[in-house]
């Protein structure tokens, strides 16, 4: 039962994450697009969902500082 | 120089390569280990020493890395079991909060809420400070924020995430899930705030 026809919007809303992950059967993630196409409800939470990750890994983008990195250099062995 | 000594030469001088080459290729993926391990720990100065006590110890156990096999899983293995060793207590069965009873649509819903108005979903976002979703994410707890780092941060497979950390792909999963609830629930707080 893909639970769709009982509540198709918490249905969707449990599926949400691993359809980003493309974590679903082909079956599962065909059920999930007809739905976002159908749902504006659900496809603005979609939309937002995707933003939110790539936020998420802009925010945490940190360059490594470049001492750190000679660092690392100098701990390899030595050449002869 | 008789025969064996050539031998024992030319070996020597391939094993040098080759530990060179490998010295090389792990140097080239440091950005993105540091990228992953800054936000395992709590601070800058705390991942840069797990850094360097990682490529110490990749270097001296060079030869137990399978060549053709993914390098950078195999330097985050080493940094996850140092940050665990450096006395991090694991969570076998992690403490949960309130905020991890929320659905997957709470922080759109708050973020609405909070605007009043129809929400632009793919600019919203940016009303929440980067330095906010540094500090979210540094609350969620260690166990769950291991997995969401190394997948949502670091990009690896699930399986990969379950090598990495030593636990199965179904922990990977469920922690994974809870984590980004978790996250959500933290800057919904901020929002409501």
């Amino acid at each position: 039962m893909s639970g769709y026809a009982f509540d198709p919007c918490a249905r969707c809303e449990e599926v949400m994450q691993p359809y980003l992950d493309r974590d679903l059967s082909e079956e599962q993630m065909l059920e999930a697009e007809a739905h976002l196409d159908d749902c504006s409800y659900c496809r603005r939470r979609y939309r937002f969902e995707v933003s939110l990750r790539r936020y998420v890994r802009t925010a945490t983008n940190e360059q490594m500082p470049l001492e750190l990195k000679a660092k690392l250099a100098a701990l390899r062995t030595p050449l002869h | 120089m008789n025969e064996p000594t050539q031998t024992q030469a030319r070996r020597i001088a391939e094993e040098a390569r080759d530990r060179v080459r490998f010295e090389e290729e792990a140097l080239e993926l440091s950005d993105q280990v540091f990228r992953v391990a800054r936000h395992l720990v709590g601070s800058r100065e705390e991942a840069e020493d797990l850094m360097q006590e990682t490529y110490a110890r990749a270097f001296r156990s060079w030869r137990s890395f399978t060549p053709g096999t993914n390098l950078r899983a195999w330097l985050l293995r080493i940094l996850t079991n140092l940050n665990i060793d450096r006395g991090r207590r694991i969570q076998r069965t992690p403490q949960m909060t309130s905020i991890d009873e929320h659905g997957d649509y709470y922080l759109y819903d708050k973020l609405e809420e909070a605007e009043g108005t129809p929400l632009d979903e793919e600019r919203v976002v940016e009303r929440l400070s980067q330095d906010s979703i540094v500090e979210a994410l540094a609350h969620v707890p260690h166990d769950f924020r291991d997995v969401l780092v190394l997948v949502d941060i670091g990009d690896f497979s699930y399986a990969d995430t379950a090598q990495i950390l030593d636990i199965p792909i179904g922990t990977v999963m469920s922690r994974l899930h809870r984590a980004r609830r978790i996250l959500k629930g933290e800057l919904a707080e901020e929002v409501v705030n």
